[in-house]
């Protein structure tokens, strides 16, 4: 909203600096977003042409005598539109305007152009930066004072309102008026409205009646016969320009006018064009059209809220009027509405046709019954005063069951306590409440009944009442103290401790955190093999554009994206971790959001250094993570091949923990990785679903375990086997033994001393008892009986020397 | 070299070879000359095991004597042997540990760096600031129903408040076709939930990922994160919002930070407010301040008492509870506290930016 202080200054007195007026509105809620000065020009003045002759030396110039009144100069001017007795913008020397040769802001010094001297200039929109129209000079009209400083006639300061929807009030010149008025301690003149009435009664002359109350709770309506139809005067036009409004025409003018000013819209019908006289405001019936004012024709529906002559829809009520009843230049005879509409009807009409205007910004907020009359009259009385006519007595006011009373609401000083943790004196609130026009009645000593001001749609409850008691005061007058009720008891979130474990461990191995946005295309999804087609993930139903259209049922996709994006910057290590939500559609429910952990590695596996190999990474750096992550949360994981179409077909695992799944790793599948331009020899990457890890963790605090006592008992062991036979089996095997303590996996080995389709293992195996030291025979038993078991189960032998 | 002799030991004889083997000893620099030392003297049939061994030819009483002096004799070289050798150890790790010498110059070995995401230190710097005033954290779904994200906070259709939140909706049929679900516009539907879902007290924080239908520019990302609170008990009042803040903005920006607040609209509080802190990088002057844009003062959460719409809604008593709720972007708290400029740096994940942090 647009707000000229020029304007402003018409209802209230304002002494304070612009600045400070702003920062005043905007500490109380009306925020001020930008001030701009128009004006601020020097030696700049109101100036008359005396006298225009022929310059000597030049056909395209003239020498004009221009009088400020106190001195007269003579002036070369360059301008087609110039002329004797016109009222101008004047520049004198030593003005600080815009030259349009340098495109600078400069000071303007005595020149001499073609040999005659010119002691100043007259000035076009450009160089006073009132707009880019160089073809001319400004006419100033005739009643413009000769001789006063533009700035004091031109200049304006315009403030850049961004109101917040419930501020329905500061959309109007005069609702920002009365807030003013309560925030400086001044008074608000509102316009005074009177005008004379004559010929027939206005009921006399038309018919008007609402069949669906609900729809507008009250309708009025004025008659004028015999208006011109015009330009609206300069005043009128330069209001509506500066708040950024079109003139169109007089009548039409003034309904906008009136609503900058009161904030009611208005419109305007041409009368003759109103079949039988007769308007009805009702709901469109099916296959109904209208071509609205923007030349549009609009299918009309029982939702939509029309005002109708005996046949046919003549407006949209509330959101734009029919071009079958527009004013024109034939408009002879006028009849006014001005309504209240409902708000949520209004807007749903509003947005399902697109078509947001004036109106419908206000109409749509909750505009107060009461206003309807108010500006009614001051629109008529306006009309007539700019495009005369005769105003027939009376206006219509049709007024539905819900009546058209102001709210009342209560408001205690307990209450005011309560909210805020302070008292204010009841003096004080009713000071504020007047200032602010709210009136009220003393219902006891420390209530009052307050009635909320007709331009105030915003206060219904006793919380707005405190609200607006403690925003004028200042809330630097509450006190500041600490919650003082008991802490409620804790419980914290198991699936979010995890997760925030989880991002730690991961960033102390090594691992960068990402985040990305959870939006993907089925072509990401695709690519990485994650895309079922039987069901689809959900869609985002207005998707802000086509590659964030899907939520997620998978990290991988944005991570291998992550990883393509930096790959360029450099040879790596690329380690990266996401811990997000993915998406799993449900019936009749909102989705399941599953917290999942993925990470990617590529690249170097050390950063680089001159102490370091160039080894890449692979599979084992990724399984290493996942080990030792789970083993630090105390999840004892198992690892089986497992078949992923995104993976590496050797070179995947599933992540158990018993029968329950609980991630998988692997290396990606050179196709995808081709597929996505991910340019390194191998990708390693995990996936952690934290459902089921948190599931898996120990459940009770983790106990201290007594350190041996006794020594522990080593022996190596080389092992045989089918080359088929997984070593994460063989050294299950061996752990599970009795009197094994651990095993360390620390050689394998195919090749020339062994048969084909066999390979060797080498462990370190440790025995220990907790209650003595194992005697050499005892080890010896214990291993005897591993070899048996490890033949029996796996078919695997002592590799003989 | 002394050769076996035949000689009876004496006093003065045992003293000479004392004298001339510890003398021998101290020119010894190596550990193979100090072992045939020991074997010419202590050995077998080193020196002095040969005068120990002509002892049985003494008579008894000057055996005795001799004898002592013998023994001491040996004990004395072989403490001297073994701080020789002692010695010449030490002398050799000093000399070796001389030559052995590396460039000190050069670089380290890197180990593996990962860092968090900047949002998630942000958040949990300001959840941690909660948490020690008694607040727990808890999270919602991100993907909601119309219900909790506005119908719950006073925001009924057809609200012209709606526009405030530019939404993006799921796709989704409805089969009783009375509820639109989307992607949560904030994270303010968990007041709702948390309150139906237990009684007061509350004291809670929610962070968590929020989504607008926005175009993006340097101060606008069309997802983000919130950090969302909310405090709910008798006796609470708009004095207690202010300390909470208050003690919030100490320690997320300062001891001497000030706070301001000024009147804003949310329609699930009332009264309802915007939240400043005098600015830390110019100290509230505001001339030529890129921080706080010439202000003086940043903007950095709404907040606001719980309108009694929203607690009638949870089946609250408006005139027993009261509460108020904040709400906070982190994104641009971490913009601020590190000198950020684009909000777009967060989530395009490019590793010279996360590594910063
Ligand atoms: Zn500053």
């Amino acid at each position: 909203m647009r707000l000229p202080l020029s304007w402003l200054k018409q209802y209230v007195d304002v002494d304070l600096p612009a600045q400070d007026l702003a920062h005043r509105l905007t500490m109380a809620g009306i925020e001020v977003g930008e001030i701009e000065v128009i004006g601020g020009w020097k030696e700049v003045f109101v100036g008359q042409v005396t006298d225009v002759r022929p310059h000597p030396n030049a056909d395209r110039l003239r020498l004009c005598v221009v009088t400020t009144g106190a001195e007269e100069m003579e002036v070369v001017c360059g301008a087609p539109n110039v002329a004797a007795g016109q009222k101008i913008c004047f520049a004198k020397v030593g003005a600080n305007i815009y030259n349009t040769h340098t495109q600078r802001q400069e000071t303007l010094e005595a020149a001499t152009i073609r040999g005659v001297e010119s002691q100043g200039m007259i000035c076009s929109a450009v160089e006073l930066g009132l707009g880019d129209d160089h073809s001319g000079i400004i006419e100033l009209p005739d009643d413009a004072p000769t001789g006063t400083l533009l700035d004091d006639y031109l200049g304006d300061t315009v403030l850049d309102l961004e109101l917040t929807p419930n501020r329905l009030d500061c959309l109007s010149v005069l609702g920002v008026a009365h807030e003013v008025a309560a925030l400086t301690g001044k008074k608000v003149r509102e316009p005074e409205v009177s005008y004379e009435e004559s010929g027939t009664p206005i009921a006399d002359q038309i018919k008007i009646s609402v069949a669906d109350p609900d729809l507008c709770r009250r309708y009025t309506a004025s008659l004028l016969r015999g208006v011109s139809i015009g330009p609206s005067p300069q005043w009128l036009q330069d209001r509506l320009t500066s708040a950024g409004l079109r003139p169109i025409n007089n009548v039409v003018d003034v309904t906008n006018f009136v609503m900058l000013e009161y904030n009611q819209p208005l419109h305007s019908f041409d009368l003759d064009l109103i079949k039988d006289a007769t308007v009805i405001v009702r709901r469109a019936k099916p296959g109904e059209k209208l071509i609205t004012l923007d030349g549009e024709e609009r299918k009309l529906s029982a939702d939509n809220l029309v005002i109708a002559d005996a046949n046919d829809p003549i407006g949209l009520g509330g959101v734009m009027g029919g071009a079958n009843s527009e004013i024109s230049v034939a408009t002879v005879n006028v009849l006014l509405e001005s309504a209240t509409f409902d708000g949520p009807n209004n807007r749903e009409t509003a947005q399902s046709m697109e078509l947001r205007t004036e109106a419908t910004l206000r109409f749509e907020k909750g505009l107060r019954p009461e206003l309807a009359p108010i500006a009614l009259r001051r629109a008529t009385q306006l009309i007539q005063e700019v495009a005369g006519g005769t105003i027939a007595p009376g206006i219509v006011d049709v007024v539905s069951g819900e009546g058209i009373d102001a709210p009342v609401v209560p408001l205690t000083s307990a209450k005011i306590k309560r909210m805020l943790g302070m008292a204010v004196g009841m003096k004080q609130v009713k000071e504020t409440l007047d200032g602010l026009g709210f009136t009220w009645e003393a219902a006891g000593r420390d209530e009052l009944k307050v009635t909320v001001p007709y331009w105030r749609n915003d206060v219904n409850i006793e919380e707005d009442l405190v609200e607006e008691v403690v925003r004028t005061i200042g809330y630097d007058s509450v006190p500041t103290t600490m919650l003082s009720s008991p802490i409620p008891f804790q419980q914290p979130v198991a699936i979010m401790g995890l997760r925030d474990q989880v991002k730690d461990l991961l960033a102390a191995a090594g691992i960068q955190e990402v985040i990305n946005y959870p939006l993907v295309t089925l072509q990401q999804l695709e690519q990485v093999e994650s895309l079922d087609r039987a069901s689809l993930p959900l869609r985002v139903a207005n998707p802000m554009s086509s590659d964030r259209e899907y939520l997620r049922p998978t990290l991988r996709a944005s991570l291998l994206a992550n990883l393509e994006s930096n790959q360029g910057h450099g040879a790596g290590p690329f380690r990266m971790f996401e811990a997000g939500r993915t998406f799993w559609p449900r019936e009749g429910d909102l989705p399941e959001e599953r917290e999942t952990v993925a990470g990617v590695l590529a690249g170097l596996r050390h950063e680089p250094s001159w102490l370091e190999d160039e080894s890449l990474v692979d599979f084992f750096d990724a399984k290493g993570v996942v080990e030792w992550l789970l083993a630090r949360l105390g999840v004892a994981s198992t690892y089986e091949p497992a078949d992923d179409p995104a993976f590496h077909p050797g070179r995947c695992a599933h992540i158990k923990f018993g029968d329950a799944l609980l991630g998988i790793v692997g290396e990606v599948h050179p196709a995808v990785m081709a597929r996505l331009g991910l340019e390194q020899p191998q990708v390693a990457a995990f996936e952690l679903y934290l459902d089921p890890v948190l599931a898996a963790l120990p459940r009770s605090q983790r106990q201290f375990e007594p350190l041996p006592v006794f020594p522990s008992a080593t022996r190596d062991l080389a092992l045989t086997m089918p080359a088929d036979v997984p070593a994460g089996r063989v050294s299950q095997l061996i752990m599970r033994h009795r009197g094994v303590d651990r095993a360390e996996l620390f050689d394998i080995y195919t090749g020339d001393n062994l048969a084909k389709g066999t390979k060797s293992l080498a462990f370190h195996v440790y025995f220990q008892a907790r209650d003595r030291t194992l005697t050499n025979e005892e080890v010896n038993k214990s291993v005897d009986g591993l070899l048996r078991s490890l033949e029996r189960e796996l078919n695997v032998t002592l590799r003989n020397a | 070299m002394t050769e076996p002799s035949a000689q009876p030991p004496t006093a003065e004889g045992i003293d000479e070879i004392t004298r001339s083997a510890s003398a021998e000893l101290d020119t010894l620099a190596d550990l193979e000359a100090v072992d045939q030392w020991r074997v010419s003297y202590l050995g077998r049939r080193g020196a002095l095991t040969t005068v120990l061994r002509g002892l049985a030819t003494l008579e008894v009483e000057e055996r005795r004597t001799v004898g002592a002096l013998a023994n001491k004799a040996k004990t004395t070289l072989e403490e001297k042997l073994e701080e020789r050798v002692r010695q010449i150890n030490e002398a050799n790790l000093m000399r070796s540990a001389s030559e052995d010498r590396l460039d000190v110059t050069l670089p380290g070995r890197p180990p593996l760096s990962g860092r968090l995401h900047p949002t998630t230190k942000i958040v949990r710097e300001i959840c941690d600031a909660f948490v020690a005033m008694g607040f727990g954290v808890v999270e919602g779904p991100e993907v909601e129903w119309d219900h909790y994200n506005f119908e719950m906070l006073n925001i009924p259709k057809g609200h012209p408040a709606r526009d405030m939140w530019n939404t993006l909706w799921v796709d989704y049929e409805d089969p009783k076709g009375d509820s639109a679900m989307l992607l949560r516009t904030h994270t303010s539907p968990m007041q709702a939930r948390v309150m139906e879902s237990r009684e007061p007290p509350i004291r809670v924080v929610v962070p968590g990922k929020c989504y607008r239908y926005e175009a993006t520019d340097a101060t606008h990302e069309w997802h983000f994160y919130q950090v969302e609170g909310l405090a709910v008990g008798e006796g609470i009042t708009f004095a207690d919002l202010k300390g909470t803040l208050y003690e919030f903005a100490r320690r997320m920006f300062g001891e001497d930070r000030k706070i301001r607040f000024r009147c804003d609209y949310f329609p699930f509080v009332e009264p309802g407010v915007d939240m400043s802190i005098d600015c830390f990088a110019c100290e509230g002057n505001g001339d030529g301040c890129r921080i706080c844009r010439d202000s003086g003062w940043i903007e950095i959460m709404g907040a606001g008492m719980i309108h009694p719409k929203v607690l009638e809604g949870v089946g609250y008593d408006p005139e027993k509870y009261t509460g108020f709720a904040f709400g906070m972007g982190p994104e641009r708290i971490a913009m601020l506290k590190y000198g950020i400029d684009d909000i777009r740096h967060f989530y395009s994940n490019d590793l010279r930016f996360l590594r910063q942090f």
